[in-house]
């Protein structure tokens, strides 16, 4: 019974860090129909940095804030410059092959500058240590990644359903060129929303560093569960991310603890469940 | 004026069609005896990445289906024969004769391509895409994990070199030069193969599916099972070049089957132009050639890789054959 508390508060721990980065990652597909697979590159850079900001200014809190930002800028620097060239009807294999390079780009420099060891970030001192939860001990800083984790979720939310510029984000989701023929200056909101992903990324680094630490291979190894979550939950809205993750994150704890083995075949065989009753996921707007 | 000069050459080649098939027999059969046994090896590599890239063009270039798993078939092949041929205790009495491995190897991965094309095909485009770097990542996991079977991270090793068997005689590729000329007879098996498919009524139906699919299904195509086809085929001649690359170094690793090994064929195949039985082989030299020249002077080989892939994506989407076509329109 304690086992089986503790792997399901540890899916849900996965499945929050999961919904940060899907959500970065939907955002951006739903906005400007981009599937990109350096997202797990901004993962593990905003890891790195967030490892650089603690052991430069020791302090893990400066590293949540500096990482995303960092990295959101990076993020629109990218857009702007690059991405921007490759936006057109029939050219989604030339953006996904783009971000590929990007990724090996990354992956390359980030081994070049912080090493191929594995590497961990220290939990801040306010949440080190244990707490009793419901008969079992339970790691304080992954208990507090859940609420944290629920939080984004809820500001998220608000952002995209209640205020003008997410009412923008959404009509530019259904239709990018209306809104852009409504006088809706179209290219900042896909710079902002680029940014915003990114930064998402950037902090789901941050805050997963002390949990699963950081290696090279990390990179792919998010993406892919990532994408996974996106495919289940379908792309383009924050709902699919939430609950997609949730069912991803779950599947592959428990899939370690109990089958190590297949783990991972667990989770494509819920994936191929999915498509086969709902090709474009549980809450997907645009079918394929 | 370069597009100019090259349109010219292109000209000059295909009067003289003649000359130049004998002076490229003559070289593809001289080569493995003037060379050093490491630009043969070299050669060796080429040839088979050209199998693996023109198997995804098929897919990619021909049916408009981006896969990102291709790798797994490229893998299949080399666990498969790497399993039949190096663990004795399965006595399956398939040993190293290529005329028995290759039927199963080939059966195998289109019995798998069925299966993972019945999820996959229902998507496109991006769907797809993700769904096929799923896939294969999760073979890769079992590669990684089922070590009683996979041999875990280490791979299977002790493949031997093949052999062709038929009735009393055998004739064992041992040696390098002989290896050349087995991957050689494959390849240009493989090319021509591709050749007679994308031209034929099939390929031309495929060509309608990456044109437009919705209108191809209202003439009455049952275009699911043209592309789960397309799909089957493209992963059995992934599988030779799987196959011949664990022979070639004894060894099938988890790598074969890894995003890495599935991107970089894609890039292969980018770079070298899709759509084109050219662009794949030529992709598949410059990049399987580049990484030893740049070595000399720089260690961040991958970084290079990145940067040549963008440079190609934003400057020269149709790859070197779309350059050395200039303006010329694809037919």
């Amino acid at each position: 019974m304690d086992t089986l508390i503790i792997q399901f508060l540890n899916g849900l721990v996965f499945s929050m860090l999961l919904f940060v980065m899907a959500a970065g990652l939907s955002l951006i597909f739903g906005q400007m129909n981009v599937i990109n697979l350096a997202h797990g590159s901004f993962y593990m850079l905003g890891g790195y940095v967030g490892l650089s900001t603690v052991r430069l200014l020791d302090s893990f809190w400066l590293a949540l804030m500096i990482a995303p930002l960092a990295v959101g800028a990076l993020g629109v620097a990218i857009e702007y410059l690059l991405l921007r060239r490759l936006y057109g009807t029939h050219r989604h294999l030339d953006q996904v092959l783009f971000t590929f390079g990007l990724a090996l780009i990354a992956a390359d420099l980030i081994r070049w500058n912080w090493g191929a060891y594995v590497v961990s970030v220290p939990a801040p001192p306010l949440l080190q240590g244990q707490v009793p939860f419901f008969g079992i001990q339970f790691p304080l800083y992954r208990l507090s990644l859940i609420g944290f984790g629920l939080i984004i979720a809820m500001l998220l939310w608000i952002f995209i359903e209640r205020t003008r510029i997410g009412a923008i984000v959404r009509a530019g989701v259904s239709d990018a060129r209306m809104v852009s023929g409504l006088g809706i200056n179209i290219q900042l909101v896909f710079a902002g929303v680029f940014a915003l992903g990114t930064a998402l990324a950037a902090l789901a680094g941050v805050i997963g560093a002390p949990v699963h630490s950081l290696y090279p291979g990390l990179d792919f190894e998010i993406l892919i569960l990532t994408l996974v979550v996106v495919v289940v939950g379908g792309l383009g809205t924050l709902k699919g991310a939430f609950f997609g993750s949730l069912v991803i994150g779950m599947a592959d704890t428990f899939g370690k603890a109990f089958l190590p083995e297949f783990a991972l075949f667990i989770i494509f065989a819920v994936m191929a469940m999915v498509l086969l009753l709902r090709p474009s996921g549980l809450f997907g707007l645009k079918a394929s | 004026m370069i597009a100019i000069q090259l349109t010219n050459t292109r000209a000059w080649l295909e009067a003289h069609q003649r000359l130049v098939l004998a002076a490229a027999a003559i070289t593809a059969i001289a080569y493995p005896f003037v060379v050093k046994p490491y630009i043969l090896s070299l050669g060796i590599e080429v040839l088979i990445f050209a199998i693996f890239a023109m198997s995804l063009d098929l897919l990619l270039g021909y049916t408009g289906l981006p896969s990102f798993g291709h790798a797994a078939f490229f893998g299949l092949g080399a666990y498969i024969v790497a399993y039949m041929t190096s663990r004795n205790e399965l006595a399956l009495g398939l040993t190293d004769n290529l005329l028995l491995a290759l039927p199963v190897v080939l059966l195998a991965t289109a019995l798998v391509a069925v299966v993972v094309g019945f999820f996959a095909l229902r998507t496109s485009g991006i769907y797809f895409l993700m769904i096929t770097l799923a896939f294969a990542q999760m073979l890769f996991s079992i590669a990684i994990r089922w070590s009683s079977v996979t041999g875990g991270s280490d791979g299977l090793t002790g493949v031997p070199r093949p052999a062709l068997g038929l009735g009393g005689f055998t004739y064992a590729f041992e040696s390098r030069e002989s290896f050349y000329f087995l991957v050689l007879g494959l390849f240009l098996t493989v090319w021509l193969l591709l050749r007679r498919i994308v031209s034929s009524p099939f390929g031309m139906t495929l060509r309608g599916i990456r044109e437009n699919e919705q209108r191809m299904r209202a003439l009455g195509y049952n275009t699911f099972r043209y592309k789960t086809a397309a799909f089957a085929l493209a992963g059995m001649f992934a599988s030779v070049s799987g196959l011949l690359l664990a022979q070639y170094f004894w060894h099938a690793a988890p790598q074969n089957l890894y995003w890495a090994m599935s991107g970089q064929v894609l890039i292969m195949l980018v770079v070298g132009g899709t759509g084109t039985l050219t662009g794949p082989i030529l992709g598949a030299a410059l990049m399987r050639l580049l990484p030893n020249f740049a070595s000399t002077y720089t260690d961040r080989w991958q970084t290079l890789l990145g940067l040549v892939l963008i440079m190609f994506v934003l400057f020269a989407p149709k790859g070197i054959v779309g350059v050395l076509r200039g303006g010329r329109k694809q037919p």
